[in-house]
């Protein structure tokens, strides 16, 4: 007896995307200086915006006298602290060498400073994924 | 150096580099980038005053 149900057939494979050099260096750059990643393919405006936008944030964070976290096995609220303080990279590391972002817990403006400055780094996530996008053609 | 901001301004710059990231990131053209990017602020915003007032209502 001939099999009633319709065979299914398979969605046709995407094309593999090529793995070019910019598609690992525009993230490294990226994360290291946000907006970098988008300056060096030609995206002036965009990566310009994206510096000014997260660079300001985490800078405003310091002003606050923000804390910043750093490499820790602890409590989980301070392993996504770094998590997000690590995605501003070239600042944090910065911030980190001038012993910045000790954080002066004696008042709210400060809490809001520590968040600040996470947001930043978690910002710069997004942008370092649109560079990838952007050097892999899936975004113009 | 060090800057105090009140809650308000504090959120208001919040919502202005957090759009401008996510316009940027989100959209594909310059236009829907423009778009997107005041439609977050306007929510981000919006939700801080109706947050603010709904949180005056519960205390009285």
């Amino acid at each position: 007896m001939a099999n009633s149900t319709p065979l299914k057939t398979k969605p046709a494979a995407e094309p593999a995307q090529p793995v070019s050099m910019m598609a690992v260096v525009a993230p490294a750059v990226g994360w290291l200086i946000p907006g970098a990643g988008h300056i060096i393919q030609k995206r002036w405006i965009r990566g310009a915006l994206l510096l000014i936008s997260i660079g300001t944030l985490f800078a405003l964070g310091l002003m606050m006298q923000g804390h910043i976290y750093k490499a820790n096995g602890g409590d989980i609220l301070d392993i996504l602290g770094f998590i997000g303080d690590l995605g501003a990279g070239g600042m944090y590391i910065v911030t980190l060498a001038m012993n910045g972002g000790q954080g002066a817990i004696a008042f709210a403006i400060a809490d809001y400073g520590t968040k600040f400055m996470i947001v930043a780094g978690l910002l710069n996530f997004i942008a370092i994924a649109d560079a990838y996008h952007i050097a892999i053609g899936k975004k113009s | 150096m060090t800057i105090q901001l009140t809650h308000f301004s504090a959120a208001f710059v919040f919502a202005l580099f957090a759009s401008i990231v996510f316009g940027i990131t989100h959209r594909e053209t310059t236009r829907d980038m423009v778009r997107y990017g005041l439609y977050c602020f306007a929510m981000f915003l919006g939700g801080v005053l109706v947050a603010g007032w709904a949180m005056w209502l519960v205390r009285r």
